[in-house]
């Protein structure tokens, strides 16, 4: 991208970034509810780890935050799409459409705003799981894996919900945007593994991608990586598929512009 | 509504209102058309406790087999969740329209007929319980076709059915309540998630005696909701049993006192202002 897409990218991450800091409400329910998740998962169901066959060797509650963390990438990668088509209704994405030398910056830029949100609320996620006690077997290695992976999903998330936000322009879409994600999510093992889980539900999220990412993420906060080449793999063939979605509704907003 | 003058003795008019049902009857109906013209309110309301209801049913049925749980099959323990998953969203849809209506002048042209304060609070909020009629009864039937047995049998599955929607109408009192203290639809929704967290703080996915977490168990056992799942879900699993029975039916008629009381006062505060 040459310096005019990312004077772009930079621009709008600055106006989001502080937008977000003067509306600091905004970012209250992307903390809350991951917050509400890993309590009523960790908490509320810790006699899973009874379970026979249950051997995740960190404990239920690092085996339920991968889930929740990636989760939270996933959800923050949605509210940047649900970001750009608030900014249509307001017309001031028409106005960046019009303005920008290069409009693939408005993309970056969006994904830039996401990819920080996602890091601010992932500190502050980590913090409370290790001060309740949280235990990380990974190494340094491990969790830095286990940042990407998210990452990633972050990524892949906001870039499909910018494709959305670019081909209908209204916050309308704002359902759709999350459903996929949430059916990709819980078709996945969210309360116990993979070799636990039974019958419709097993059969699916053995072909679940999202599962390859899930196992890949409570491998290396265990410290017993597995699925690791799969997974990242799998995060990056979605996040390109999710990159031409974006830049394709881009463009034919962009032929709407001109 | 019409009102009849009368001529009293000594010439001067007496205005006899319509009996109170009436008043409910026609509100409600304006509720429920309105409602159910709106597919996207009806439809999600229905389907995402289904959805819930399926993953959790499959992601847990290994919990079943800890020593002491209730009963083999998990939907069995799940279904009543649904039950109460759609009353939330039913005061959601009731809260959201009735603060529409305010928003918009109609409560306050309302308040102009001689309808009284708890008929135009009953009736506005039977849009969304009528929702939750109408899911309670699909969630039963899905249970029933999934396996669920109900060990109160076929008049405990009637009892379920009213005690649900009773609970629905209970829940319903507390999105009027939001409504008229807030008067905006956007406010309604935004103090829901508070409600889902209270949700998640229950007995949805365990009972109280398989929660370890010391102070998760002892904010489940006090939640009110806890009260209303485990009441629902002794008619499936236990049979007839007043000691999970009964307090559900307080606890609920307690919401439905508590918060139609609020919001009748905060209507009559309300319209006082207008």
């Amino acid at each position: 991208m040459r310096g005019g897409g990312w004077q772009v990218a930079i621009a709008v991450l600055r106006r989001t970034v502080i937008h977000t800091y003067k509306n600091p409400a905004i970012i209250i329910p992307s903390l809350a509810f991951p917050l509400v998740f890993l309590l009523a998962f960790a908490g509320g169901l810790s006699a899973v780890s009874n379970v026979p066959g249950f051997t995740f060797a960190a404990g239920y509650t690092a085996f339920q935050f991968v889930f929740v963390f990636l989760q939270m990438a996933a959800f923050g990668g949605i509210f940047t799409g649900y970001r750009l088509a608030e900014d249509y209704e307001s017309g001031f994405a028409r106005r960046l459409m019009l303005g920008a030398p290069r409009r693939i910056g408005i993309v970056v830029g969006y994904l830039l705003a996401g990819l920080v949100r996602f890091a601010f609320i992932g500190v502050l996620l980590w913090a409370l799981a290790l001060l309740t006690g949280m235990d990380v077997k990974g190494s340094l290695l491990d969790i830095v894996g286990l940042v990407a992976l998210g990452a990633l999903i972050n990524i892949a998330c906001s870039l499909w919900t910018i494709g959305l936000a670019f081909r209908y322009q209204s916050v309308d879409i704002g359902s759709f945007m999350q459903t996929p994600v949430f059916v990709l999510l819980f078709l996945a093992p969210v309360y116990v593994p993979l070799a636990l889980l039974t019958g419709w539900l097993k059969g699916a999220a053995s072909v679940n991608p999202v599962t390859l990412i899930i196992d890949a993420g409570r491998g290396f906060i265990s410290g017993d990586p597995e699925k690791v080449l799969y997974a990242f793999a799998a995060s990056l063939a979605i996040g390109g598929l999710m990159w031409i979605w974006a830049t394709r509704q881009m463009k034919r907003a962009e032929a709407g512009v001109r | 509504m019409t009102s009849v003058a009368v001529s009293a003795p000594g010439g001067r008019d007496t205005v006899h209102e319509p009996a109170a049902l009436r008043q409910v009857a026609l509100i409600a109906r304006r509720s429920v058309s309105r409602t159910f013209r709106q597919p996207e309110l009806v439809i999600p309301v229905i389907l995402f406790p289904l959805i819930l209801l399926a993953v959790n049913a499959a992601g847990l049925q290994s919990v079943t087999k800890l020593p002491g749980f209730p009963t083999n099959s998990y939907i069995n323990f799940a279904i009543v969740v649904c039950f109460v998953q759609g009353a939330l969203f039913a005061s959601i849809t009731a809260g959201t329209e009735l603060a529409s209506d305010i928003q918009k002048g109609f409560l306050d042209r309302l308040a102009l007929t001689p309808a009284r304060r708890w008929t135009v609070l009953v009736g506005a909020t039977f849009g969304g319980t009528s929702v939750s009629i109408v899911g309670t009864l699909v969630y039963l039937g899905v249970g029933l076709l999934f396996g669920v047995h109900i060990e109160a049998g076929v008049l405990g599955a009637v009892v379920l059915v009213a005690l649900a929607v009773y609970i629905a109408l209970a829940f319903a009192g507390i999105g009027a309540w939001l409504a008229i203290q807030t008067g905006s639809p956007e406010a309604v929704q935004g103090m829901f998630p508070l409600l889902f967290v209270l949700f998640f703080l229950s007995t949805m996915n365990l009972p109280a005696d398989f929660i370890e977490k010391d102070w998760f168990r002892a904010i489940a056992r006090a939640n009110p909701i806890s009260f209303l799942i485990d009441g629902m879900r002794g008619l499936i699993l236990d049979g007839w049993d007043a000691s999970t029975l009964l307090p559900c039916i307080a606890v609920a008629t307690g919401i439905l006192v508590l918060f139609f009381g609020l919001a009748a006062r905060g209507l009559r505060k309300r319209v006082t202002r207008t």
